[in-house]
């Protein structure tokens, strides 16, 4: 056996580390090269004043880019109701303007979700390094680069360097094989994934997402998914680049042009995991089993499907487990044997980092057209992903849809994914939710989240509970 | 940056996985553009009894008398105890900020989420990772003793109780002389500004898209 020939063989993952190493050192660790670096209001600010404390200059400053997103109101832009809120949009506004940092005003139509914002203007690109003060950052992972989330020392470490010291992650596949059926999202496919192998599952790796049902989805589609990579316990998540992915990226606003965008395709195609290659780690999923999920606890793998009862903590030996179980019960406001059908819903929310793309309106837009949302439902809004994607929906007249079923059409921004600005549930109540983390008080303090893709969620907003999109008439 | 040191401290139990930085630190208390001031609203949810009350300042707050910070002596804990996956969740460096804040040197648990986990070492923060058993066992002590104290040690990466048990740790290289030293990693990725340089000067001509300004 040629053991060189197998060595040289790399994943997805090993090509765009070795693209990017600038230096080894000799402890395991690597200098990596950044090449494009999102920021955001909230995790920036230290970063940018511990520049400033240490007489330091952004290293190449027309690489970043920043927007306002987690803080920006979505019903009335000119009343920012808190007024912590207003300092740190603030702060962004005087951070970007001191050092020269190209940023997108909150009344700028590109504005949006910063990881939406990305792959839709075509600052993140097939090939990149990818980082960004925030989790979610593995959205741009999608389009073949590796991006992941980094804190705030990272981020005054990438403005004054231009790059991190990384330790390499092993490598994981997840395989998803054959095709979901009728009714089942790029969600589903994701927290099924989330279920199996744990919110632990992926940690210490990045994940690449390939199989069938992964080359079948639309780019959107493909974002939801490497977006929710880190409830799988991994920061990184990733695809490979194929026909989907550069029909894309092409002609958007930074994407190459003409010669360049030949170059660029020859380059990017080669962005995939050699044939063979071995993974440390690999998981198969049959995407024909996969049906409609929600979660019914406080971690995104306490997700079970639309015909399932929620589960009982008895039926678990790991005691951990099992506490883990009787807390979320407790917290949820819910019992053993309990049916989707019997647990009322008080607000909804279709929107975030991981569901706001047009793909996901469209869906939306498609189960409630015609339809009143239930009596209930107290409050029920949409807010999609970017100025842009707003533009688009209501040029196709989705806004009206959503409107005239009882909808609240929004502007841009996190909005009640995580509630920082006043898009919040008040204790107590239940939210069937588009968006990433059902985690204790996410969507404001007592609140209770169920996850789940966005026409599982606009159907249960017409229903006032939770239905099986399937049969949904 | 502050250096590590061996030290000796009470160790205070929360018996939970998968506690996120959501839970560690809400959103309501990110909005501070500063790195201290986090402390008092660690786990704010599990340790104030209105918990919807972010516009009231901490002090006129009434304490959840069942959380275990606002029991002494865990009040003046400095080592935290934990189940698997502490810290998974958001990016937001908050999570360690509060837990530092608030005295908090180490937590022991048996998995991390990475972002928290690597964010810990930015700011002289020491998480631990042993094995699920000894976590129990740890667990176990603390229960029979009120205020039950062990010794980290990390150049030797031992955690040792009084009555001599060790338990040995892993951690890379790089992230321990990271602590110990209380290193500028900025100052010292500078250093190699020449490789920085002649990466971006040799990468230019291959994907020079990468380098046209935003």
């Amino acid at each position: 056996m040629n053991y060189d020939l197998f060595s040289k063989m790399k994943t997805l993952y090993d090509k765009l580390w070795d693209d990017h190493v600038v230096y080894d050192f000799d402890d395991d660790t690597s200098l990596i090269y950044i090449d494009r670096h999102l920021i955001h209001e909230v995790t920036s600010a230290q970063a940018f004043e511990g520049l400033k404390l240490a007489n330091r200059k952004p290293w190449r400053v027309n690489t970043n880019l920043a927007v306002p997103d987690h803080n920006v109101p979505t019903k009335n832009r000119k009343v920012i109701d808190d007024p912590v809120s207003k300092i740190q949009l603030e702060t962004l506004d005087k951070n970007c303007k001191d050092t020269g940092i190209t940023k997108f005003e909150m009344f700028d139509p590109r504005q949006g979700i910063v990881h939406i914002i990305g792959p839709e203007q075509g600052a993140s690109l097939p090939g990149m390094t990818i980082v960004c003060g925030d989790s979610h950052t593995s959205t741009n992972g999608a389009l073949g680069a590796l991006a992941f989330g980094i804190g705030t020392s990272d981020v005054e470490h990438v403005l004054a360097t231009q790059c991190l010291v990384l330790k390499k992650d092993k490598n994981m596949l997840v395989n998803v094989m054959g095709q979901t059926g009728k009714g089942i999202s790029a969600k589903d496919i994701v927290l099924n994934i989330i279920g199996e192998i744990g919110t632990a599952g992926g940690t210490g790796y990045a994940i690449e997402f390939s199989g069938d049902a992964i080359h079948s989805l639309s780019m959107e589609g493909r974002m939801t998914i490497c977006n929710m990579s880190i409830e799988a316990g991994s920061r990184v998540g990733l695809m490979a680049v194929d026909k989907t992915t550069l029909d894309y990226v092409e002609n958007r606003p930074y994407t190459p042009k003409n010669d360049e965008w030949e170059n660029a395709v020859n380059i990017w195609q080669e962005l995939k995991s050699d044939e063979n290659v071995n993974f440390d780690k690999v998981v198969e999923i049959d995407a024909t089993k996969i049906e409609p999920q929600v979660t019914w606890g406080t971690s995104p793998e306490m997700v079970i499907t639309i015909n399932d009862a929620i589960p009982d903590p008895l039926e678990t030996n790991d005691i951990v487990k099992r506490e883990g179980y009787k807390n979320a019960l407790n917290y949820m406001d819910l019992k053993p044997g309990m049916r989707f059908d019997d647990i009322k819903i008080d607000k909804v929310f279709i929107g975030s980092c991981t569901n706001s793309r047009i793909e996901d309106l469209r869906a939306a837009a498609l189960v409630v057209k015609g339809k009143k949302i239930s009596n209930d439902i107290k409050l029920a809004i949409v807010v999609p992903g970017s100025g842009l994607i707003k533009r688009q929906a209501e040029k196709e007249g989705l806004d009206q849809i959503f409107i005239d079923s009882g909808f609240e059409w929004r502007e841009p921004g996190c909005s009640m994914c995580l509630g920082m600005n006043s898009d919040q549930l008040q204790p107590g109540e239940r939210c069937a939710s588009t968006s990433n983390r059902n985690f204790e008080g996410r969507q404001g303090p007592g609140g209770r989240t169920h996850l789940a893709s966005p026409s599982m969620t606009a159907a249960a907003a017409i229903a006032g509970h939770f239905v099986d999109i399937r049969d949904f008439q | 940056m502050i250096t590590f040191k061996t030290f000796t401290g009470i160790i205070a139990p929360l018996d939970r996985s998968n506690v996120d930085t959501d839970t560690i630190i809400p959103k309501e208390y990110l909005k501070s553009i500063k790195r201290t001031g986090f402390g008092s609203n660690l786990f704010d949810a599990w340790r104030y009894l209105n918990n919807n009350d972010s516009k009231t300042q901490n002090i006129k707050r009434k304490l959840n008398p069942n959380f275990v910070l606002n029991k002494p002596p865990y009040n003046k804990a400095e080592i935290l105890l934990a189940r698997e996956n502490f810290g998974c969740g958001s990016s937001r460096e908050h999570a360690v900020w509060a837990l530092s804040n608030f005295g908090f040197k180490a937590v022991l648990a048996p998995s991390f989420g990475d972002i928290f986990y690597s964010n810990s070492f930015k700011n002289g923060f020491l998480p631990i990772r042993l094995q699920a058993e000894e976590i129990e066992i740890l667990f176990n002590y603390v229960k029979l003793t009120l205020g039950f104290k062990v010794t980290i040690n990390l150049e030797e990466q031992f955690v040792e109780t009084q009555d001599n048990i060790r338990f040995i740790f892993n951690i890379d290289s790089s992230l321990k002389t990271c602590l110990l030293e209380g290193l500028d990693n900025i100052a010292l990725t500078l250093k190699y500004s020449d490789s920085i340089h002649r990466y971006e000067r040799n990468r230019s001509k291959v994907v020079p898209w990468l380098f046209r300004e935003i």
